[in-house]
C-alpha cells in the first residue's frame, strides 16, 4: 500500500486556509461537509473526481489530512487491517484475510417495512447516489478510535426514495448471513445472527448519518463492510452495521445483536459518552490507533453540537 | 535412571520456553508485526503468557501426584516467578505505555472496572508470592509459608476472572482457561485426585 510521506502531508495552516477558500467559494466538500452539517440545510455537492475514483487500485488522496478537529487521518493500512467483524472472526487482525473475496456483486439491499414505495436496490442502483467524502472519527466501545475518510451518501437520500410512512419510528438494518463465506457465524453460534442494528428515524435522517460505499476514495473492502454499510459517527462503532442486505422501517425498537447478547452492556442508543459507564470497559478515554497514551473521549464523539438536540430531555444514562 | 536424565533438559527447557514469548514479542515489536494497535497486542500477549505460566505452575503438583513424576515439583517456583515477570510487564505497559503515566485516567480505569480490580488483585498476590518465594522467607515463615502460598489458587481464579470479564459475551477463549483451572483445582480434592491417580495406574498396568 502506498504510504503517505510526511512531505506530502499538507501543513495544517495551509489546508485550513484552503478549506476557508473552498468554503468562501461555496464549494462544500470533505471535512467541511461535517461543519456544514451544523446548518439546517447546507447544500452538499460532491466533487466530481471523487465519484469516479472507485476504479483505482491505490487509495486516492483524501480531500484533507485531518478531521475538523485537526486530528490526522489513520492510514489506509490501519483501517483495512483492524476490524471487528464477527461474521468472519473475533480476531481483529485476521478479518482482512478471511473476508477477502467476499462476493459483493451482485448485491441487493431490500428496503421495506412501513414505506409507501418498497424497493430492492441493486449495487448499480446504489451507485447512482452521489458520493461525497466525510472524514469521521470512529470510536469503538472497546475504547479505541480511528479517523476515517469515508465515501458515501446520507441515508436520508435513500429513505426519501422509499417514502417512510408516518407511523414508522425506527429503522432496522440487517447484515448478510452467508455461512459459506463467513466462517465466524458457525464458530460463534451463541450470537443471534444475522447482525441487526437500528436507529430512530430522526437519527437516520440526520445529515451526519452516512451510507458508506468507500473509504480513501476507493470502494470499501469486505473487512470494512463492503459493498455498503452504515456510519453513525456519534455512536459506538458497533452501531455502524456492515454489509447491509435489508433495511426495514418499523414501529418497535429493533433488538440489535448486541442488545440480545448483553442488554445491560449494549443499549439501543449507544451514543459515545464518557460520562455513561459501561460495565466492561472504561469509557472516559480512548486510544487513537497509532498514538501512544490516551485521549479523553468526547461527548457524542465530538459531534455534540450537531446531534445533542436529538436527545433533548432524555436521560442518557438510562437510554444508554 | 530415566528421571535423572530427563531432569536437566526439563529444567532447561522450562527456562528457555519461559523466555520465548518475551523474545518473540520483542522481535515482533522490532519488526512491526504487532499490528495496528501494538499496545493492545503487547498487553494481551503478556497477560496471556502470565496466565499460561501460572496454570503450568498449578499443574506441577497434580502431575506429580498422578504420574509420580517428582522432577516437575521444583518447576513450581520458576514457573510462578516467570508468571509474575509477565504480569509485571503487562502492568508496566498498562501504566507507562497505554495510559502514558496519566494517573488521573489510570485511577479511574483501574478502580472503576471490575476486570481491572481483579487484575490488580492478582498482581498484588503474585507480588507477595514472588517476594516470599526465597529460601530465606521459607525459613522465616515456617509453617505459614505454605499457608501464604496457597494464595496461588486465588491468583489463578482471579486471573481467569480478569480475562473473562475483559472480553465480550461470546468470546470463548477465557472459558478454555477457566476449564483448565477448574480441572487443576479439582485435582487438589482428595477423592478426585485419588481417583485420577488410580485411573492412571490401571491404564499403565494394562499397557504393560
Amino acid at each position: 500500500m502506498k504510504k503517505i510521506l510526511p512531505s506530502e502531508i499538507t501543513p495544517e495552516n495551509i489546508y485550513l486556509s484552503r478549506r476557508d477558500f473552498l468554503k468562501s467559494m461555496g464549494i462544500v466538500t470533505a471535512s467541511a461537509a461535517v461543519l456544514a452539517a451544523c446548518g439546517p440545510s447546507a447544500p452538499l455537492t460532491s466533487s466530481p473526481e471523487l465519484t469516479t475514483e472507485s476504479a483505482g487500485t491505490t487509495p486516492a488522496a483524501p480531500m484533507a489530512n485531518t478531521d475538523e478537529l485537526g486530528d490526522p487521518l489513520n492510514s489506509f493500512d490501519d483501517i483495512a487491517n483492524y476490524n471487528n467483524y464477527y461474521e468472519f472472526t473475533t480476531d481483529k487482525q485476521r478479518v482482512a484475510d478471511l473476508a477477502e473475496g467476499l462476493q459483493t456483486s451482485p448485491w441487493e439491499v431490500q428496503v421495506g417495512g412501513l414505506v409507501n414505495n418498497p424497493k430492492t436496490f441493486s449495487i448499480d442502483d446504489l451507485r447512482k447516489f452521489e458520493v461525497e467524502e466525510r472524514i469521521y472519527r470512529m470510536r469503538c466501545v472497546e475504547a479505541w478510535s480511528m479517523v476515517i475518510p469515508w465515501m458515501g451518501f446520507p441515508i436520508s437520500k435513500l429513505l426519501a426514495e422509499v417514502e417512510p410512512k408516518a407511523e414508522a419510528k425506527y429503522v432496522r438494518f440487517e447484515t448478510l448471513v452467508d455461512t459459506d463465506q463467513m466462517p465466524g457465524i458457525k464458530k460463534n453460534p451463541w450470537y443471534q445472527w444475522p447482525y441487526i442494528e437500528g436507529l430512530r428515524v430522526d437519527e437516520a435522517m440526520h445529515e451526519l448519518t452516512l451510507m458508506a460505499t468507500g473509504l480513501y476514495g476507493k470502494d470499501l473492502l469486505p473487512q470494512n463492510g463492503a459493498p455498503i454499510r452504515l456510519v453513525v459517527p456519534w455512536k459506538y462503532g458497533f452501531k455502524s452495521i456492515k454489509s447491509i442486505v435489508k433495511i426495514d422501517l418499523v414501529t418497535e425498537i429493533p433488538t440489535s445483536l448486541w442488545m440480545a447478547a448483553a442488554h445491560n452492556e449494549y443499549g439501543f442508543y449507544a451514543n459515545v459518552n464518557p460520562e455513561v459507564d459501561h460495565p466492561r470497559w472504561f469509557q472516559g478515554s480512548e486510544r487513537r490507533i497509532g498514538e501512544l497514551g490516551r485521549r479523553e473521549t468526547l461527548v457524542f464523539n465530538g459531534y455534540k453540537k450537531e446531534v445533542a438536540h436529538l436527545y433533548k430531555g432524555m436521560d442518557l444514562a438510562v437510554n444508554f | 535412571m530415566k528421571r535423572s536424565t530427563f531432569n536437566l533438559p526439563l529444567t532447561t527447557l522450562t527456562h528457555l520456553s519461559a523466555w520465548l514469548p518475551l523474545a518473540i514479542g520483542l522481535w515482533d515489536l522490532w519488526q512491526g508485526n504487532l499490528g495496528p494497535d501494538p499496545i493492545r497486542e503487547a498487553t494481551l500477549r503478556t497477560g496471556k503468557s502470565a496466565l499460561i505460566l501460572l496454570l503450568l505452575s498449578l499443574a506441577c503438583t497434580p502431575v506429580n501426584f498422578i504420574f509420580k513424576y517428582r522432577s516437575v515439583l521444583k518447576l513450581r517456583r520458576p514457573l510462578g516467578l516467570y508468571s509474575f515477570m509477565y504480569a509485571s510487564i503487562h502492568f508496566a505497559i498498562f501504566i507507562g505505555v497505554d495510559y502514558f503515566f496519566d494517573f488521573g485516567l489510570i485511577q479511574d480505569a483501574l478502580l472503576e472496572k471490575r476486570f481491572a480490580i481483579v487484575g490488580l488483585s492478582t498482581g498484588i498476590i503474585l507480588l507477595f508470592l514472588a517476594i516470599t518465594s526465597t529460601k530465606g522467607w521459607q525459613r522465616r515463615l515456617k509453617k505459614n509459608w505454605k499457608q501464604l502460598h496457597r494464595l496461588v489458587y486465588a491468583a489463578g481464579i482471579l486471573a481467569v476472572t480478569h480475562y473473562i470479564w475483559l472480553v465480550k459475551q461470546g468470546v470463548s477463549q477465557p472459558w478454555v482457561f477457566a476449564g483448565i483451572l477448574v480441572l487443576l483445582l479439582s485435582m487438589r480434592v482428595k477423592p478426585i485426585k485419588n481417583w485420577a491417580a488410580s485411573l492412571f495406574r490401571q491404564l499403565s498396568s494394562q499397557r504393560a
